[in-house]
């Protein structure tokens, strides 16, 4: 324990620099239309703080491995007023991953529906995006669009944590932009 | 009894195609007859799962060679197993909820895999229509008992975790039952591999449980290529190898670190999330990918980048000495051995009757592990020992995974000191493309079973068993007399798939 604390004294931090916001790899059309759903009530009212619900609306829990690491010390999410909520109706933001199984689909939109307004969606991975490996199954009812409306969109199988960092600065930073005009 | 096993099934035909257990296919009486030997006891239940007209399980009489049985079904139904095996009753649930083949005489007739959302029955059989009933409309276990009151836990959690529900029964803060209600995930995997090609098949298997894609993977190759007689490479069973033990000590850092912080001591769970991390990264750099996902294939693997060997082993100086210190705080911690410490038992009773792999298993005496009782791909003579520990508690299991990461970094060092050169591919078979093949890996949780038929290049049926099925289960039993509080702890020290169990 000493050494622990001798060592904290002296190392580096281990967190990574911020990184940009992720401008072509994202959806310029869904921004765009996300930026002009944001008023500048939005920024009064959260500031450049967002809190996040995450759901696994029938992920393979790869994308919640990677939604996990943002926690971690090296991408330390919460620096940039990200944090996350053990409720819905504590968030701003759901995050949701997978194919939207039928088994999942009425949770999922119990589980919007007691997310206070106003509230943003995000699809995080191929699943949630577009289906994935799992499109035409008897089981999944498709896109996460299908079911809840859905403002930005994070790809990847699974998208890696400083993906995932760079569409939620990017999430904030266009409703700041917005919010500041 | 085991030797009731070998004499039902002396002589029996073998079904020639099965590679490389054999298969028998039995009639009722005989079904009935492995049902009942496998009540008695010493022989394991390995899966048990359906097919257009019948049913197969997989058995191991332990010390012996496992085996597959074949039934076919009659009149959509077959002699329940669960009736002398309890283990048995959750897989004959999903069997009838997906495929409609009933078990006669099951001591459970609820639905399992099927929460009545589909608009039909039996997916993967006759496909009837069926009226979509309420989700919440199941029928729980019922209690009885003065000043009892029941907690509904889920399908979403507080935590970023995996959907299902939970039912305690408390009295005060004392759990006197936990149901679990699962299927929540369910996205019909079975059913989209029927009929997929090999390629696409292997990319929904890798997606079975994102956690033990390399192990999944790695299985599904395996079964393929002992239906199809090939053999990969020497360097790609290495890497296979290497991947797999990246994967094992990843998930085991994460578990370390969330069990440490559920019970509020986040020094543990900062460091193991920094080394879950690095270890990731070093996987990234080497082979391309975090999870290392759709990497291993059937006839081999997807090279390693430059360097790698190198790479990973630089992580890992780094890590170990680290490890070490935290390891040696984890044992100087008088409040977290205090939450951690006959929290949770498990029986050696119950991991013996439910063939319990993985750290569920080993911490409460269960000496079985796949890569040595069933050695395959780099693991016969490897140099590895197998941690086995009798407490049964939460802080057995995380001691049982502390000596895993001390094991599988030594392989590790080994492996990567000299990888072998050469291709990492061999070419599947381009003609008479069909066969049975059946393979068991041990994923970081424990052993993974995979079932594959394949018909002219294509995947007839696949069936891929969790080791969750025969873990879940004794989660139920583990919180029993515990306080609802030291729940997390268990849940996270078992660590059961939602995903690889709903399929």
């Amino acid at each position: 324990m000493r050494t622990l604390l001798l060592r904290s004294l002296f190392a580096r931090p281990v967190t990574i620099g911020a990184p940009l916001p992720d401008k072509p790899s994202l959806e310029d059309s869904v921004l765009a239309e996300l930026g002009r759903a944001l008023e500048v009530k939005a920024k009064r009212l959260y500031g450049r703080s967002i809190t996040i619900r995450e759901v696994d609306a029938g992920s393979c829990n790869g994308c919640e491995l990677e939604i996990h690491a943002l926690n971690n010390a090296v991408y330390d999410v919460e620096r940039f007023g990200i944090k996350f909520a053990a409720s819905p109706r504590h968030a701003d933001v759901l995050l949701v991953t997978g194919p939207v199984t039928h088994n999942m689909k009425t949770a999922l939109e119990r589980t919007y529906a007691a997310t206070p307004e106003p509230k943003w969606v995000v699809a995080v991975g191929d699943c949630a995006a577009g289906c994935g490996v799992f499109a035409n199954s008897y089981a999944t009812v498709g896109e996460l669009a299908k079911v809840v409306p859905v403002d930005l969109v994070i790809k990847g199988c699974p998208p890696r944590p400083i993906d995932l960092l760079k569409g939620l600065i990017t999430l904030m930073d266009r409703t700041t932009a917005k919010a500041e005009i | 009894m085991s030797e009731r096993l070998q004499a039902l099934l002396a002589n029996r035909p073998q079904v020639a195609a099965h590679k490389p257990w054999p298969r028998y296919e039995l009639d009722d009486a005989g079904w009935s007859a492995a049902g009942q030997a496998l009540g008695e006891g010493g022989v394991d239940l390995l899966g048990l799962w359906g097919d257009k007209d019948e049913v197969h399980m997989a058995l191991r009489a332990v010390g012996q060679p496992p085996c597959v049985v074949s039934l076919r079904v009659r009149n959509e139904s077959f002699p329940s197993i669960g009736r002398y095996h309890l283990p048995a009753i959750r897989l004959e649930r999903a069997i009838r909820d997906l495929h409609g083949h009933a078990p006669i005489s099951t001591p459970d007739r609820r639905p399992w895999l099927d929460h009545g959302a589909w608009g039909m029955r039996a997916p993967l059989g006759t496909r009837p229509p069926a009226a979509r009933r309420d989700p919440a409309a199941y029928e729980f276990l019922p209690v009885h008992g003065e000043g009892l009151h029941q907690i509904p836990v889920g399908p979403v959690h507080a935590g970023i975790i995996e959907p299902g529900h939970f039912r305690f029964t408390a009295n005060g803060e004392t759990v006197v039952r936990l149901e679990e209600r699962l299927g929540y995930v369910h996205k019909g995997i079975d059913g989209l591999t029927a009929g997929a090609d090999l390629e696409p098949a292997a990319k929904v298997v890798a997606r079975i449980s994102g956690d033990s894609t390399v192990a999944y993977s790695f299985a599904f190759a395996r079964a393929v290529e002992e239906a199809l007689g090939v053999t990969p490479p020497p360097r790609a069973q290495i890497l296979r190898g290497v991947m797999a033990e990246l994967e094992r000590i990843a998930n085991h850092f994460g578990d370390i670190g969330a069990i440490c912080n559920d019970a509020s001591f986040a020094l543990a769970h900062a460091y193991c999330g920094i080394f879950r991390e690095r270890v990731l990264q070093a996987a990234d750099r080497t082979f391309g990918h975090r999870l290392m996902m759709d990497r291993i294939v059937p006839g081999g693997t997807e090279d390693m980048a430059p360097g790698g060997a190198r790479s990973i082993v630089q992580t890992l100086d780094e890590i170990e000495p680290q490890f070490a210190e935290i390891v040696r705080l984890y044992d100087d911690t008088p409040s977290l051995q205090d939450r951690t410490c006959t929290t949770g038992i498990v029986g050696n009773d119950l991991v013996t009757l439910w063939a319990t792999g993985g750290h569920v298993g080993r911490a409460s005496g269960r000496d079985f592990d796949s890569r040595r009782n069933l050695p395959y791909g780099p693991y016969p003579g490897a140099a590895f020992d197998v941690p086995v520990l009798t407490a049964g508690d939460v802080d057995a299991r995380v001691w049982v995974r502390i000596r895993e990461i001390e094991q599988s970094i030594k392989l590790l060092r080994t492996w990567l000191a000299d990888v072998p050169a050469g291709s990492t591919r061999q070419p599947l078979p381009t003609t008479d493309i069909s066969g049975e093949g059946v393979a068991m890996v041990e994923a970081f949780r424990g052993d993974v079973l995979m079932w594959v038929r394949i018909t002219d290049g294509r995947i007839a049926r696949c069936h891929a068993r969790d080791p969750s099925w025969f873990q879940w289960p004794l989660l139920e039993a583990a919180i029993e007399n515990n306080i609802v509080a030291d729940f997390p702890l268990c849940n996270k020290s078992f660590n059961c798939s939602y995903s690889g169990h709903d399929l």
